[in-house]
């Protein structure tokens, strides 16, 4: 069989996609018919910057989910003969699950394409996770420190600074060399991170209830319930069901990233505090008695959602970097995961003779950061247009 | 230039028309608008916010943004069109034929330039003047609106001025080209009453030194009567009534500028025997104007078939010259018929005490230097305060900012405890209790209605829920439907319709707002309302509805009130007593008509004449007051008020400087804190006389 | 533990070994009979690379001194480039030149290091790619590619074909960043009521720009490009591993990948030093653009 010309390569690639596109516009056609009712989500179909974002998220997020049904090789599995070799090579025996690499092979002689579409789901299941602890972890040390101020305030911050101020890289290495990783000093982490969303939910549920025993108890009940279930089996993998767990490679990972992420969000929440702390209807909360944590959860944060919700998107995307970066410097999730961040770190040895294999997931990366920044700017100018 | 003869109107506005275009549709905000303002003319520009009014100020500056457009009529200066003028030509009438005075004077001083940078640029640019020529110019006009030391003015940078201060240099900015026209957008708005006095003067008095005529923009009637030859009064988007201050005043011929007269508080109005009329409904929305008269809706001459059929034109008044009304019937209705007076209630007797303070001390302790470190300093912000409240009673508290009004207020809801002191609450000694101590029953028997209704409410809770979660604190009821019936219950007691519980925030306009707020307040019976400025930020017409909900509530409940505000004449309208601060201090203390008679207080004196007044009878003693009010960081030795009193000679030797006034009893609980002897007292004149009719 | 007795405020371990008194502090005394008690950096001894088989402080200050290089070609480049466009963006928001200058920025700032580095040498420093005809055209001889792709002869001597590369790369990145930033802050400063008392005064745009909106815009993007140097070593890691151009960032990878704690600890102790300084530096910069602070 001839090697297929670049037209014919972006075609096939097209229908290979079709679940995506298919769902794409099922959701568009749906989105703007409900636009005028749907507050801030429909007014983002009103900026073309912010639909444009939209879209190249959702593209990626559709992808990850029909990725079994895009996927034209196993990503994993290694075909003689295909070893770097150019996109749109035919197979070497046709006949198997497809008869291309449509994007080329990798040195290893993997197929790039299901490689990258395989990575699309690993990249979207943790970097929005670890970054949704993150906001956790940040809001909840953010809203006391804004709130009360004086020398919690003081401390938390400084030290926050401390992380931040603290190179990146650097603090990766430290965490995710053996040494370090053979201490508790992990293990800690995960316990003390993963602690936060309970005791965020468990404190938000009795200031808002406990004007009523009975309703707040049950709640507490089974809020609790299910926390302590996950909490045993992601932070101690002790999980009796097993439902709840979390190979130690990746927490590892997934510890360090939450860990610097959540100053940042510590500042934003802090600041946003600060300043909403000052007005009436937080006063009005104070003259009739409500508790501070109260307060902090139900009366501020609620409106400061909308730049969080921002930053949130944004984080997203400086997440997935992140975890590239990692990838990029060996210190992945695990060795032949096809993550994007270690492809690239794989193609990058032969770049200047075979460059496909390391710009494939480089491009893909690239437009998943650009949607989630496109989207939020989108979001930004929405929230902004009142 | 030179083809302009000096007897014709430097201003000429014909049947302007002016709409913002957003995404999904074009809103007017100003229709069919014509004024004209002859040479060293003052022109008032009056109505309430949202009217259109600041919209054509910035279009005769041309300065509308990206989404403002004319979309008809002209806007003549000096005979030349500006409508059709080019950005560049523009530029050379912007800042030196026409000036521009703000609102928020910090904001519109560049923060990181010079004052004199800022001021001597003007000439720079429009007269091409040297650069020293141009400072020497700066001087002169920064000497001219009444600066100490205008060369460090000069050299300093915005943020080291006083706000009167900064408004100062705005105004001297706007005069640095002379000017032939001067538009001031609430000058004085964001300025306390005596710093504003001041002003007023200087504005009037360089309007005849420059001969500048004036575009004179408020919503505050009393101003404009002050510092005004004409008025124009707009509603909605357009010109209701134009004439002379004078026939406007008093010989007025639309229905709505006759409501706004008689929904403000003027001398003679009090709260049993003669309540304000407010004006029934809401302001309406742009986008919403009902057809025919926009204030049709809300007149009480309205005809049907008559006055909602078709566009109402300006029509002139017959008798009157340059006199032109905005109304269909303004020939048929008897402009002299006294208003329909509403109910009339009896004064309520003040029954037992129920909140007593006695030498309440709240100081703060302030560190300053950039490191938290350095000297501790002492902020006095309440300084021996006592009095007593009683059931049913209204008192009202008044003073400028920084005056201790505010964490007076915060100590006796128990956010803030005091220094020292006692505050008893029906006999159960509250002072040193912070909120979080308080029994649920102390908690809901003081409550507060806050002053800003943009943010009194969370914005993302509905209405009902937030009135909700008082009750439940309250431990109010002991069901869900419980409190919700009580919920809807405080709904119809302030007047709104029970669909609202509902809503979201945003939905209401400011006085619904505020009334969502008053039901909060009084969610758990409150018997003690703190009423922090609850109508200073809403317009005119609504500030008379929301008083009288107030008053309402208070004469069922026998609530005791207490009543913060800045506003001379809304505290003398519906206040039983009557306590004056002034950095810290209580000054003067009495019953109504006690405080607003003399013998005076130097500073009750000068702050009842510098409060403006829109009645044309009123005759006012001027006292200016010099300077600003000095920082409660660093309170002037002796007397707090000895740095701005012109009473200060009368007291022998430097008793003022050095020695605290005694709290002198006048008369039958009236007290005052002054150095001053009976007899200089006695001879104080009434600040305010109604001229005989 | 090991960390404080390596930073000096421990006393270094110590005990008896067949009989003879061994060490941390004993190995590099002097005199190996009386040893300090600490031996750390505070002492001034950084101690002893096991990857290079050299001093730590001669590691670290040769390879400070190539990363020194890098850092000032690239504020060089970046600072003054980020700034004009963010200003020229955000002068006028809305217009076409904001519209394309912003979606340039966020395009650059949604590409990290290690994807930018890799496609900028795919396309300029790859025989496979056909640039060739580049590098015939300007006729540069004894080369298959315009640019390197590494840098490693960087080190020795600082040449535009070695160098272009890698200090793009760190660049791109931050010059998006910092001009967004810039302009954001440059809308803002430009709705302020001062602007508008400005134009009204009859000021002519170019003035306002440059006299009334400049100085007031520059300040939020100066604190952000101060405290983006822990990011910025960030780039430099990735870069320097990426071109192969032995520097700080380069040496640290090494150190971890070799499992040489203390270089690497000496390589924190530098790390968190410089982004210290430049905390200061920022602070004091701050300080001396806003006449608020100043003078309050």
């Amino acid at each position: 069989m001839e090697p297929l010309g670049w037209i014919e390569i972006i075609g096939r690639m097209a229908w290979q996609f079709l679940p995506v596109w298919i769902a794409l516009a099922a959701l568009y056609a749906v989105s703007i018919a409900t636009k005028r009712r749907t507050g801030l989500y429909g007014r983002l179909f009103d900026s073309p910057v912010g639909m444009i974002g939209f879209g190249i998220v959702m593209f990626w997020v559709f992808t990850a989910i029909f990725a079994d049904q895009i996927i034209t090789h196993n990503p994993l599995s290694q075909v003689s003969g295909m070893k770097n070799v150019l996109p749109g090579t035919p197979m070497k025996a046709p006949g198997g699950s497809y008869d291309w690499y449509l994007l080329g092979g990798d040195n290893l002689a993997r197929d790039v394409f299901s490689r990258m579409v395989m990575g699309a789901r690993r990249v979207l299941a943790i970097a929005p996770a670890a970054t949704a602890f993150a906001f956790i972890m940040g809001i909840s040390l953010g809203l006391p420190a804004g709130y009360f101020g004086g020398k919690l305030d003081t401390s938390l911050s400084f030290l926050a600074n401390l992380v931040l101020a603290f190179p990146v890289i650097l603090l990766f290495y430290l965490l995710v060399t053996p040494e370090i990783r053979e201490t508790a000093i992990p293990g800690t982490m995960a316990a003390i991170l993963f602690i936060f969303p309970l005791l965020f939910v468990t404190v938000a549920i009795n200031s808002r209830w406990f004007p009523k025993p009975r309703q707040r108890n049950v709640m507490l009940a089974v809020s609790l319930g299910l926390g302590l279930w996950a909490y045993a089996g992601l932070a101690f993998n002790a999980d009796p069901t097993g439902i709840w767990s979390m190979e130690p490679n990746l927490l590892n990972v997934f510890v360090s990233v939450v860990f610097v992420n959540s100053p940042g969000v510590f500042r934003i929440v802090r600041g946003l505090v600060m300043d909403l702390k000052s007005r009436d209807y937080v006063a009005a909360g104070q003259t009739r008695g409500e508790g501070p944590w109260y307060l902090m959860i139900w009366e501020i944060l609620p409106n400061a959602r909308g730049p969080l919700i921002v930053d949130f998107c944004l984080r997203i995307g400086y997440t997935t970097i992140l975890l590239g970066t990692l990838g990029f410097f060996g210190l992945g999730v695990s060795p032949e995961s096809p993550d994007w961040g270690s492809t690239i770190n794989e193609g990058r040895r032969l770049l200047s003779i075979f460059p496909h294999p390391a710009i494939v997931p480089a491009v893909a990366l690239m437009s998943l950061v650009l949607g989630l920044n496109l989207l939020a700017d989108g979001l930004r100018e929405e929230s902004l247009r009142d | 230039m030179s083809d302009w003869d000096p007897s014709q109107p430097i201003l000429e506005i014909d049947n302007l028309s002016i709409s913002f275009f957003t995404r999904t549709r074009e809103i007017p905000a100003v229709m069919d608008f014509s004024c004209r303002v002859l040479p060293g003319e003052a022109m008032g520009l009056v109505g309430e916010s949202g009217c259109g009014k600041s919209t054509v100020a910035l279009a005769v500056m041309r300065d509308l943004g990206k989404t403002g457009r004319i979309t008809g009529g002209t806007i003549r200066f000096k005979g030349r069109d500006l409508t059709s003028m080019t950005e560049d030509q523009l530029r050379h009438v912007r800042g030196s034929e026409i000036a521009m005075i703000y609102q928020e004077p910090m904001a519109s001083l560049n923060p990181a330039m010079k004052i004199g940078a800022q001021l001597a640029e003007v000439p720079m640019i429009h007269q091409g003047m040297a650069r020293e020529a141009a400072w020497a110019r700066a001087r002169e006009i920064v000497a001219d609106v009444k600066l100490p030391d205008p060369d460090r003015i000069l050299r300093s940078y915005p943020h080291q001025l006083s706000g009167g201060q900064q408004q100062r240099i705005v105004i001297a900015m706007a005069l640095m080209a002379k000017p032939a026209l001067l538009i001031l957008d609430e000058p004085t708005t964001a300025l306390d009453v005596t710093v504003e006095a001041g002003i007023v003067d200087l504005v009037k008095e360089l309007g005849h030194k420059y001969g500048t005529s004036m575009l004179f923009i408020s919503h505050n009637l009393g101003l404009v009567l002050e510092v005004c030859d004409r008025i124009t009064v707009m509603y909605s988007g357009e010109a209701v009534e134009t004439g002379s201050v004078k026939d406007v005043f008093d010989r007025m011929q639309h229905p709505y500028t006759q409501a706004l007269f008689r929904s403000i508080p003027l001398p003679g109005a009090d709260k049993n025997s003669r309540p304000l009329v407010a004006i029934p409904g809401n302001f309406p929305l742009p986008h919403e104007r009902p057809p025919g008269c926009n204030f049709g809706p809300r007149c009480s001459y309205f005809v049907q078939g008559r006055c909602d059929a078709r566009d109402v034109p300006m029509a002139p008044v017959a008798g009157h010259t340059r006199h032109d009304t905005r109304c269909l019937r303004f020939e048929e209705i008897d402009w002299a018929a006294p208003p329909q007076v509403g109910k009339t209630a009896e004064k309520l007797p003040a029954g037992r005490v129920v909140l007593k303070l006695e030498d309440l001390r709240k100081y703060y302790e302030v560190s300053s230097g950039m490191f938290g470190g350095g000297a501790k300093k002492v902020v006095k912000a309440n300084e021996t305060l006592s009095f007593e409240a009683r059931e049913g009673e209204t008192l009202a508290i008044v003073g400028e900012s920084g005056c201790g009004k505010s964490t007076f207020a915060k100590v006796l809801m128990g956010l803030e405890t005091a220094t020292s002191g006692s505050i008893m609450l029906f006999d159960e000694n509250v002072q040193s209790t912070p909120i979080e101590k308080r029994d649920t029953d102390t908690v809901a028997q003081v409550q507060m209605v806050f002053q800003n209704p943009f943010d009194t409410l969370n914005p993302s809770m509905t209405v009902g829920r937030q009135i909700i979660r008082a009750l439940e604190l309250f431990g109010h009821g002991n069901s869900d439907s419980a409190r919700e019936a009580r919920m809807l219950e405080l709904l119809d007691l302030v007047k709104l319709p029970r669909a609202f519980a509902e809503r979201m925030p945003r939905q209401l306009s400011g006085g619904q707002k505020q009334r969502v707020g008053i039901a909060r307040a009084f969610a758990g019976d409150a018997k003690v309302v703190v009423a922090d400025e609850p109508v200073s930020a809403l317009d005119v017409s609504v500030q008379a509805a929301v008083t009288d909900l107030l008053m309402d509530i208070q004469r069922r409940n026998r609530t005791t009130l207490l009543f913060i505000s800045h506003d001379l004449s809304i505290v003398r309208y519906l206040s039983d007593r009557v306590m004056v601060m002034y950095l810290g201090h209580v000054v003067e203390m009495g019953s109504t008509d006690q405080v607003f008679a003399p013998p005076y207080h130097p500073y009750t004196e000068a702050l009842l004449s510098a409060v403006p007044i829109a009645d044309t009878r009123v005759q006012k003693q001027r006292i200016v007051l010099q300077g600003d009010i000095p920082s409660a960081m660093n309170p002037p030795p002796g007397c707090p008020f000895q740095t701005r009193c012109r009473w200060k000679r009368h007291v022998p030797g430097n008793r003022c400087e050095t020695e605290m006034p005694p709290v002198k009893m006048l008369a039958d609980g009236h007290q005052i804190k002054c150095h001053l002897s009976d007899d200089v007292l006695a001879q104080m004149e009434p600040v305010i006389k109604i001229a005989a009719e | 533990m090991r960390y404080a007795e390596w930073l000096g405020v421990l006393p270094g371990w110590s005990g008896m070994v067949d009989g003879k008194l061994e060490g941390r502090c004993v190995m590099r005394a002097p005199d190996r009979a009386n040893p300090p008690r600490f031996c750390g950096v505070l002492q001034g001894e950084w101690g002893w690379s096991t990857v290079f088989k050299m001093t730590i402080k001669d590691i670290l200050a040769r390879s400070l001194s190539a990363t020194g290089w890098l850092m000032l070609a690239v504020m060089a480049v970046m600072v003054p480039t980020s700034l004009l466009l963010g200003v020229l963006a955000g002068m006028r928001e809305g217009s076409r030149t904001d519209r394309v200058l912003s979606t340039a920025a966020i395009a650059t700032t949604a590409t990290p290091e290690y994807v930018s580095g890799v496609i900028l040498i795919a396309v300029f420093a790859s025989t496979t790619v056909d640039l060739s005809w580049l590098v015939n055209l300007f006729g540069i001889e004894g080369r298959r590619t315009l640019f390197l792709g590494t840098a490693t002869s960087a080190v020795d001597k600082i040449t535009f074909w070695n160098f272009t590369l890698p200090v793009m790369t760190i660049a791109l990145y931050g010059i998006g960043y910092i001009a967004r930033m810039t302009r954001a802050s440059m809308t803002e400063v430009m709705t302020q009521q001062y602007i508008r008392t400005a134009r009204l005064k009859g000021v002519g745009f170019r003035q306002v720009v440059l006299r009334h909106a400049l100085r007031n815009a520059l300040i939020a993007p100066f604190t952000v490009i101060m405290l983006q140097f822990p990011w910025l070593l960030n780039g430099v890691v990735i870069v320097e591993t990426l071109f192969n151009y032995k520097g700080f960032g380069w040496t640290l990878v090494q150190a971890a990948g070799n499992n040489d704690i203390e270089l690497l600890l000496g390589c924190s102790v530098v790390a968190v030093a410089v982004v210290l300084v430049t905390q200061l530096i920022s602070d004091v910069g701050y300080v001396f653009l806003n006449p608020r602070i100043r003078l309050s």
